[in-house]
């Protein structure tokens, strides 16, 4: 079997896998980052979303192998400590979340859109979350949870 | 009940959830995160038939690949069926038709996902690798899937006891008084609709695993379901009869329901049953394809309405036949979504005197059909506004005059309707009054005009529904056909440093109850919020439960915990008047101070807390020690929430493309606890509602019964730019017969919203000669309805 060695959440992992292996049960099984979740299996869906070398990935469509010395960051890379991110925080202010399956997705994926980027209009905010869906919320809360997380990121509390 | 308490945690606040700092850092807790020592995986070899008689399994060269625990078939499988937990009888007295439901197949599959051997291995790709090598040889049959021609003659049969493939065929209401009604119309009105198949499509896919100990004997099942005590009955008494004390079910976090995580599923009972068969513990998880072919889905009526009025626009009866897919076995509650949960509600908040309604079930070789968010009340909603809304067009009254024309005033309730409800409390022009204000109905005009100098067509759609929830009465659901009580359980267990742990029946899957419950209980009692935990989904922690479904769990569960916390209080005040020296009658409580009528003297729940557990100054002969209370509430009623739901559209008449410029919900839900949580049920509803209208349907092929939209490839979820954000508000009356005053809030989104959409479809497609279309209202459906329409009006 392959090693693949890559840093997770500024944690330095190596292990050997199955060639196979996707990114998101490499995180999820051999890991134990079970924050990442997996909620289809045609890559539509966004719940597996997380960060490889900095950008929105979705874990379910990419190979571990693929991915050797890649950094990658999870759901459980983003608060600092118990200090949430600020585009955490906009979610749980905002009621962004409500089963919090599509949660850890959704906002890796926010995170990725709104980076770098000021005054994202509520159309440009839904078109960029397209790739993830959610059946909880109706997107309301969570278009302005992200609206929120991009200002606070932008008034330099973000990371 | 105290009002609002004015602080930032009390009824009627909206305090942050207590649930969203795990959910958000990756700490919540679902089914697939658990991971027993010694696990094994299971693999499900489902059928790709429709329909077919299963002629051979071959398993020996599957059994010899690497990894493989163990392979079982039908042959294998030797405890019972899934059984369905609600009995229908047919309008000749005669019950309904109940198939058996065996886990694995025995010697034919009925629709395609049917479920033929289980593969258990050391890893999931071990297993799926061994059900490759699993040979079965099928002789394929003709199969049914349409729900209108599944009763016709020449289609398939899918039971040899069904025929005609009719499970029940039932009726309510008064037959000869429509018919008199009718008889004497000054106007009738007709339609008739299609209520698509739906995917419930929580985004957690089902997960189970079953864990059984041979030390002790006992079973442990971890499994997605909103109602734990309810898997634990149906899977412990009925198919694996394992007495309850040796079987445990525990619901953890779970990522959404809608209905779908109701039921009892083989998959549950086959790992729990396997664990014991391979003495280690066997976890099954689904995927999404797999869902698409096991989740039992949603609505598919095919129905016929007809109303008459009077030369006034009075609605004087109303005559409906449906029939409804069961799909190819009889889920959980599958018989009394189209019945009770559905033909009740025809009254909707409208004075029509008489009703008669029809409903025939049929079996398919389709996915079991089963409650999706609403159950039966989107069904009938969108049938009545549908109904009304044509009403209004052919009689030329305008359609919100109609709707006020024939409202239950608020001066008439409670109100009898005349299909066995009684509705206690509603003010249906408030809500209406308020949405209209709302929505902007009286300038819409304007805007259409603006529109179409764009070239779009815009349109505006009203709906007016009310809907029965917080199920139910034990003793009026079991005369119905239910196999179970539906009271609730609440227990409160005040620590002896004056924390709080609640435990509830119901279940949290989304709802927030965490924190709602926690406001309820820290309000009454008067500690602090971040004093009271609530616990849910473990059998073996709470008492009993029936779940969460049905909008019920504020309603039903949240007055259990009242009725305990009312337990607590009055026990409490004995323990105070005893460390006062008074007389119990003179204590009061408020704010969390026990005080003695007309004196200074006054002690804390803490300290009546800590006396109950450390008795030295006690009445102990009078009182035990301790300071915990159990209830079970079983509700006098069903709850009746109500309200308007408003839609504006914008329809491209060269693409038709529809898009979702406004949407208005005014809800009247009775006492609300978390107005931001509220806000967001209502959310996530519509938006259901929206994708019901405008976006998804589950398509079977007619000749194969293969189902074509299997994937999120095919089957349309609503997404961040399908949907505009809604504007929500509340105008309660209180539920007259629950100590909260609360009616539920979960389904109403769903209920109130996919007429709204459609009238709006059909308000902006009338100027183009539309005058009717079905859901989902797609591109491709308005665009060639505005064709049709243009070459009928040029053959004029």
């Amino acid at each position: 079997m392959p090693t693949v060695k890559m840093t997770v959440n500024g944690k330095a992992v190596s292990a050997d896998v199955e060639a196979r292996t996707l990114l998101v049960h490499f995180l999820r099984d051999t890991l134990e980052l079970t924050g990442t979740h997996v909620g289809c299996d045609t890559a539509q869906c966004g719940a597996c979303t997380v960060h490889v070398n900095g950008k929105a990935v979705k874990s379910c469509n990419a190979l571990a192998v693929q991915l050797d010395g890649a950094q990658v960051t999870t759901i459980e890379g983003l608060a600092n400590g118990d200090t949430l991110h600020p585009m955490q925080e906009a979610f749980r202010d905002n009621h962004g979340l409500q089963c919090g399956f599509c949660t850890p997705g959704m906002v890796m994926s926010a995170i990725d859109l709104v980076q770098g980027k000021s005054n994202l209009s509520e159309s440009e905010i839904r078109a960029g979350l397209e790739g993830n869906i959610c059946r909880c919320t109706g997107y309301h809360n969570i278009v302005k949870a992200v609206k929120a997380g991009a200002d606070a990121m932008q008034a330099g509390k973000g990371r | 009940m105290a009002a609002d308490s004015g602080t930032a945690t009390g009824i009627g606040a909206s305090p942050k959830r207590k649930e969203d700092f795990r959910f958000l850092t990756g700490r919540g807790t679902y089914t697939d995160d658990i991971n027993r020592p010694g696990q094994t995986y299971a693999y499900i070899l489902r059928s790709p038939h429709a329909h077919a008689e299963i002629v051979k399994i071959d398993t020996a060269k599957a059994k010899g690949m690497p990894g493989v625990a163990a392979i079982f078939t039908g042959a294998d499988y030797d405890k019972g069926g899934v059984p369905c937990g609600w009995q229908i009888h047919s309008k000749d007295g005669s019950p309904m038709i109940e198939p058996p439901h065996f886990p694995l197949c025995k010697d034919r599959v009925r629709h395609v996902g049917d479920q033929v051997a289980l593969v258990i291995a050391n890893s999931i790709a071990e297993a799926r690798d061994a059900a490759e090598e699993i040979d079965v040889t099928y002789k394929e049959l003709p199969a049914i899937v349409s729900t209108g021609a599944a009763d016709k003659a020449g289609a398939a049969q899918v039971w040899p006891d069904a025929k005609n493939n009719t499970c029940f065929d039932w009726h309510i209401g008064d037959k000869a008084a429509v018919d008199a009604a009718f008889a004497k119309a000054h106007h009738v009105t007709k339609l008739d609709l299609i209520n698509q198949r739906l995917a419930p499509n929580a985004m957690e896919p089902r997960a189970a695993v079953g864990d059984y100990d041979r030390a002790t004997g006992e079973y442990t099942l971890y499994t997605t379901s909103q109602n734990p005590h309810v898997i634990r009955l149906l899977m412990g008494a009925f198919v694996l009869q394992i007495p309850e004390h040796k079987l445990r079910v525990v619901a953890p976090d779970v990522g959404g329901g809608f209905g779908s995580k109701i039921f009892h599923y083989s998959e549950e009972a086959l790992v729990t049953w396997a664990s014991e068969k391979v003495r280690r513990p066997v976890k099954w998880t689904s995927d999404r394809s797999e869902a698409f072919l096991s989740d039992a889905q949603g609505r598919d009526h095919v129905s016929h309405a007809e109303l008459a009025l009077d030369k006034d626009g009075k609605f004087i009866a109303l005559r409906v036949n449906t029939i409804a897919n069961m799909g190819a076995y009889l889920s959980t509650f599958a018989p009394c979504v189209p019945t009770y949960l559905s033909a009740t509600l025809l009254a909707g908040v409208y004075t029509t005197p008489v009703i008669y309604a029809e409903v025939k079930a049929v079996f398919t070789n389709t996915v079991a059909v089963d409650a999706y968010r609403g159950a039966g009340r989107p069904e009938t909603t969108y049938l009545l506004e549908r109904l009304v809304e044509k009403a209004a067009r052919e009689t030329g009254i305008d359609r919100v005059e109609l709707r006020r024309r024939n409202f239950i005033p608020k001066t008439a309730f409670p109100y009898q309707t005349p299909v066995a409800l009684q509705y206690d409390s509603g003010d249906y022009e408030a809500t209406l009054d308020l949405a209209l204000k709302m929505g902007g109905w009286a300038d819409f005009e304007n805007r259409r005009a603006e529109a179409q100098k764009r070239g779009k067509l815009r349109g505006i759609g009203i709906s007016t529904y009310i809907e029965a929830c917080g199920i139910a009465p034990s003793a009026v659901v079991g005369s119905l056909g239910a196999r179970a009580g539906l009271y609730e359980c609440g227990q409160v267990r005040v620590h002896p440093t004056g924390s709080v742990t609640v435990f509830t029946g119901t279940h949290s899957h989304g709802q927030g109850h965490e924190t709602t419950f926690a406001q309820l209980v820290s309000d009454t009692l008067g500690v602090p919020f971040e004093s009271v935990e609530v616990s849910h989904g473990d059998t073996n922690k709470i008492p009993f439960g029936m779940g969460t479904y049905g909008s019920r769990s504020l309603a039903v569960g949240g007055s259990a915990i009242v009725k305990a916390m009312d337990k607590i209080i009055a026990k409490a005040k004995r323990i105070a008047a005893h460390l006062m020296e008074a007389s119990v009658a003179d204590i009061d409580f408020k704010n969390g101070e026990f005080t003695v009528k007309g004196t200074d003297k006054k002690v804390s729940f803490g300290q009546v807390a800590l006396t109950a557990y450390v008795p030295h100054n006690y009445p102990i002969t009078e009182l035990e020690p301790g300071l915990e209370e159990t209830a079970f509430y079983d509700p006098l009623n069903f709850t009746y929430p109500g309200g308007t739901h408003i839609c504006e559209v914008e329809i491209d008449p060269e693409t038709g493309v529809t898009q979702v410029v406004n949407f208005t919900a005014v809800d009247d839900i009775g006492r609300v606890i978390n107005p931001m949580i509220v806000e967001g049920q209502v959310h996530g509803g519509v938006v259901q509602g929206i994708g019901q209208a405008l976006l998804e349907n589950c398509a079977y092929d007619q000749e194969t019964g293969q189902l074509l939209t299997g994937s999120y490839m095919d089957y349309t979820m609503p997404r961040a730019d399908d949907v505009p954000s809604i504007k929500v508000a509340t105008h309660s009356t209180m539920c007259t017969h629950n100590p909260l005053g609360s009616k539920g809030v979960g389904e109403v989104g769903a209920i109130g919203s996919p007429p709204a959409v459609i009238n709006a479809v059909l308000d902006a497609l009338r100027p183009v000669g539309v005058t009717d279309i079905s859901m989902p209202a797609t591109p491709h459906k308005v665009w060639q309805a505005i064709q049709s329409a243009g070459k009928a009006k040029a053959a004029e």
